[in-house]
């Protein structure tokens, strides 16, 4: 029983931070990105150019720190609980991702993406309910 | 549009493909039980022993390319949560690939991220 309730603590709280870092890091990749500007098919023969904008940038790095935090919460959590548990669980990110949108990056977001948004969370609410393990570890 | 189609595809094919190989690698790895950033230093290195991790690793990386192409041309509160379409190639390829036994509550779930991810899709500004 206390094995079952610490193995909920312990995915809830790897899960947290996976939604934390996770939304950080795409809203700080896509400031980043916008500043670079569009990468289409026709720019793609300046690929070269194009990657050395992006890894000099600073708020870039940022972004792929946050992520490189979300990934390794990512692994983590993984060791224990399945795939088809956390992938999405963790899509609460989406939630947070627009408001990051929406504050940070003065996005506009209609209403109906908002209500998509939340219909996300309510199936993130409904997979929370069923055991993260499924599968016996030897 | 088509072009941001193409990336938002590979985003969900390479990134799904690639986090069910570091899945896969992981499970290998065993559950974590110390979480003392030496312990967490050694599971990784274990990990980076697993050929299912690269593999994993180098779609992961085609997956974020084209993240960034994709960001690079329309926004952050419409590519994220319209990526999240992978919720049923993942659980379909947890049930498949992994042998995970996904309830009809998981199911229902994962059915409701996709409406929203449709409304997304149609809400877009």
């Amino acid at each position: 029983m206390k094995s079952s309730s610490n193995l909920h603590v312990k995915t809830a709280l790897l899960i947290l931070m996976m939604v934390t870092f996770g939304p950080l890091g795409n809203a700080l990749l896509g400031k980043g990105m916008k500043s670079i500007g569009p990468i289409t098919i026709q720019a793609l023969p300046d690929f070269l150019h194009i990657l050395y904008q992006v890894f000099t940038s600073g708020v870039i790095w940022l972004g792929m720190l946050s992520l490189m935090m979300f990934l390794l919460s990512y692994m983590l959590v993984l060791t224990w609980a399945d795939y088809s548990y956390v992938q999405p669980a963790s899509s609460f990110a989406y939630g947070v991702i627009a408001l990051w949108g929406h504050f940070l990056l003065h996005e506009t977001i209609t209403p109906i993406r908002w209500i998509g948004v939340m219909t996300i969370c309510v199936g993130v609410f409904v997979v929370g309910y069923t055991h993260p393990r499924t599968t016996e570890h030897n | 549009m088509f072009w941001e189609i193409i990336l938002l595809l590979l985003i969900v094919i390479a990134g799904t493909s690639g986090e069910l190989c570091i899945s896969r690698a992981m499970k290998t790895v065993g559950e974590v039980k110390d979480f003392r950033p030496a312990a967490v230093f050694r599971v990784i290195v274990r990990a980076m022993h697993v050929g299912w991790m690269w593999l994993g690793l180098l779609l992961s990386i085609i997956a974020f390319l084209s993240l960034l192409g994709a960001l690079s041309i329309a926004n952050v509160s419409f590519v994220v949560p319209v990526t999240a379409i992978s919720y049923a190639a993942g659980t379909l390829g947890g049930k498949l690939f992994l042998g995970e036994r996904v309830s009809l509550q998981r199911w229902i779930g994962v059915a409701l991220v996709c409406i929203g991810v449709t409304l997304v899709f149609i809400g877009r500004s």
